[in-house]
């Protein structure tokens, strides 16, 4: 167990800049997760932590040690990689103690550490087959025991559960989130899937184009996103945005979207956005706060007609997909108030929920 | 109802069609499969027909050569290890092969996984260069390598030819193994490393046993090219009792213009006979072992 530091880190692949100085502070016993669309630095950035990258500039440290020159086995961490990479030729339990036998373990306790790991992770009938006589879920379970039987100070997860189905993900993200309760260990997991990104994670650090975009729990990201890329990523299916003008009206803001919708600033946000009055900016409004009228909820100012282009049902939620000013936009209403694709159906803006947008510099205000 | 009756007969058709494709297909296979077979069977066939029957049979001119005519007969193989140098020849060869077997693993193994797996400066070049070696025939090599056989004294040495064969098999060996290591996904050797392998330790506990049908392939290729060589030995040996199984089998049943065909027909079988009892069990390994790679993704 140890804290993780990254130091203006920078990454360079020949002219390409993978990592672009990126600060990072992960105290002990925190689950990361790096999140991000490829290419964006995340398994670098993992990669460098766990030295199968050299480091181009800045500082890696380890529980306050600077382990840049250090190779992997010096670290003291172990990883889950995206293909398991369970040895073949060895069963479960030779994979799961190939790393203690290098460190001349005694047998003994290599078999009760194997064990234990077996136990949390409910492998102790399939510690005796090979990888290939096991399930991709049975694999990824062995390939963290290699990892949890190491006791290492820092648990490196490099997207694992992308080559399982829907089902089996769900389950193994549930399974990540048990083992790392009962095995308090730093944890560092890349993902491109931010809903796993947000189940799993203490803190959230969104990248892009090799930046740290935003860091913060999964609430905060979501509810206050910092950046345009943030606001648009986190959060499923993606948040709206609507390029609009922001106009004073009497005392109050309102922000114009077209010539037929203009939508109220509510007054605790108005101080907020008062600098932009007039400006040009961007509407984000996420799916649920677009909805069919619901008593109390909502200001009449707030609701607005518009014809249907999609409508999905999802059960107990229908999404219906239409276009505003050019944008297409989506809502999350009732499936009992939703109506049919090519029909006209009354939306309304939660406007306690927006967020503005400055296009120029693509921060929220 | 209507839009049922006529679809039916549409895939019934297709489906007969497919198979009457199928069959032909077959037929075809077959009747070049047989061909094939007779064509690469017949010599061996008369090797055992002439190897099991008396000198005089096979001088008869007028007896049917496909056949044995007057009874079966291994005075030919008794001859052939009483009274030729036959086993000295074959004991040369096994000590040969074994040898540079060895070296060309040991060698091959190491090139390979420094040149498939520790990426550094060049490693492409210098792999496409050893391959490139392999493309130098015998023919080409045997007039320098005399100069450096003669200098390190081992000439009319069987010795010689454990430092000389590795020549031919090296190069390809290793661009075998080159190619199997290269098929071995990446997160394999990085799961080693973070588990706290070195990188001989990493070659020996992961490599090794993962690309064991690579390794076994590239054997049996350095096995075959050892066993069969005839152009070094025959410029480089000259007595018999360092003589290999390929030139001394020639040249001591071949005495000006006879030919002791019976025992040359016994001596070629039992000498093909460990290339072929090693085929016959690994050639599966041979196959997955040269074809790696070739779909990697």
């Amino acid at each position: 167990m140890a804290d993780v530091a990254l130091r203006s880190v920078v990454k360079r692949f020949d002219d390409v800049e993978a990592v672009r100085s990126i600060d990072l502070d992960i105290p002990n016993n925190e689950f990361v997760v790096l999140v991000g669309p490829s290419g964006c630095g995340k398994s670098t950035t993992l990669r460098m932590i766990a030295g199968l990258e050299e480091v181009t500039s800045g500082d890696i440290l380890i529980d306050g040690e600077l382990v840049n020159d250090l190779p992997p086995k010096d670290r003291d961490i172990a990883m889950v990689f995206q293909n398991y990479a369970l040895y073949p030729h060895m069963t479960a339990y030779e994979n799961m103690s190939f790393g203690l036998r290098l460190r001349k373990t005694a047998k003994a306790e290599i078999r009760q550490r194997v064990e234990h790991a077996a136990r949390i992770l409910d492998i102790t009938d399939l510690l005796d087959r090979r990888p290939k006589a096991l399930s991709g879920g049975q694999r990824q379970r062995v390939a963290m025991g290699r990892a949890i039987v190491r006791n290492p100070k820092v648990f490196l997860f490099d997207e694992p559960l992308s080559n399982l189905d829907a089902k089996l993900r769900v389950q193994m993200r549930t399974e990540i989130k048990r083992v790392h309760q009962k095995v308090k260990t730093t944890t560092v997991y890349v993902t491109h899937d931010q809903v796993e990104a947000m189940t799993l994670a203490d803190r959230v650090v969104v990248m892009n184009k090799g930046r740290i975009e935003q860091i913060g729990p999964p609430q905060e990201l979501y509810h206050r996103p910092r950046t345009h890329f943030v606001a648009g990523f986190i959060g499923s299916p993606a948040m709206n945005f609507i390029p609009c003008r922001l106009e004073r009206n009497g005392a109050g803001l309102t922000v114009r979207v077209s010539d037929a919708i203009s939508l109220p600033v509510p007054a605790p946000l108005a101080p907020r956005y008062q600098a932009a009055a007039g400006r040009e900016l961007i509407l984000g409004l996420r799916p649920e706060h677009l909805t069919e009228p619901r008593h109390g909820d909502h200001d009449a100012d707030c609701c607005f007609a518009v014809t249907l282009d999609v409508v999905e049902p999802m059960g107990m939620e229908t999404m219906v997909f239409f276009t505003v000013n050019g944008a297409e936009l989506c809502g999350r209403v009732d499936p009992a108030a939703a109506k049919g694709p090519g029909e006209s159906m009354l939306l309304c803006a939660n406007v306690e929920h927006m967020h503005l947008i400055d296009p120029t510099t693509d921060l929220v205000l | 109802m209507t839009a049922t009756a006529i679809a039916a007969p549409a895939v019934r058709r297709r489906a007969a069609s497919l198979s009457r494709d199928r069959r032909w297909a077959l037929i075809v296979s077959y009747a070049f499969l047989i061909l094939f077979a007779i064509f690469f069977l017949l010599p061996p066939y008369y090797m055992i027909v002439t190897s099991l029957k008396s000198d005089g049979e096979v001088a008869r001119m007028a007896t049917n050569p496909w056949i044995v005519a007057d009874g079966v007969t291994l005075d030919q193989y008794k001859l052939l290890f009483t009274q030729s140098d036959f086993l000295v020849f074959f004991k040369n060869t096994a000590i040969v092969t074994v040898c540079v077997v060895a070296i060309t693993m040991v060698v091959s193994i190491l090139a390979a996984f420094s040149l498939g797996r520790m990426k550094f400066w060049g490693s492409g070049v210098l792999a496409a260069g050893i391959f490139l070696t392999y493309l130098v025939p015998d023919t080409l090599l045997f007039i320098p390598l005399f100069q450096i056989v003669r200098g390190l004294g081992l000439l009319n040495s069987y010795w010689g030819m454990v430092l000389v064969y590795p020549t031919l098999t090296v190069p390809f060996c290793t661009w075998i193994m080159i190619g199997y290591f290269q098929s071995i996904p990446k997160e394999l050797d990085e799961a080693a490393l973070i588990d706290g392998a070195g990188h001989m330790q990493m070659l020996l506990k992961i490599f090794i046993p993962v690309a064991l049908p690579g390794i076994i392939a590239a054997t049996i290729f350095a096995f075959t090219v050892s066993w069969a060589a005839f152009v070094y030995p025959m410029a480089f040996l000259y007595s018999a009792d360092q003589q290999v199984l390929t030139v001394g089998t020639v040249t001591s049943l071949i005495r000006a213009d006879v030919y002791k065909w019976g025992m040359l027909m016994a001596g070629a079988l039992v000498a093909a006979t460990p290339p072929l009892v090693i085929y016959a069990f690994l050639m599966d390994y041979y196959i997955a072992g040269l074809t790696a790679g070739a779909t990697k993704g």
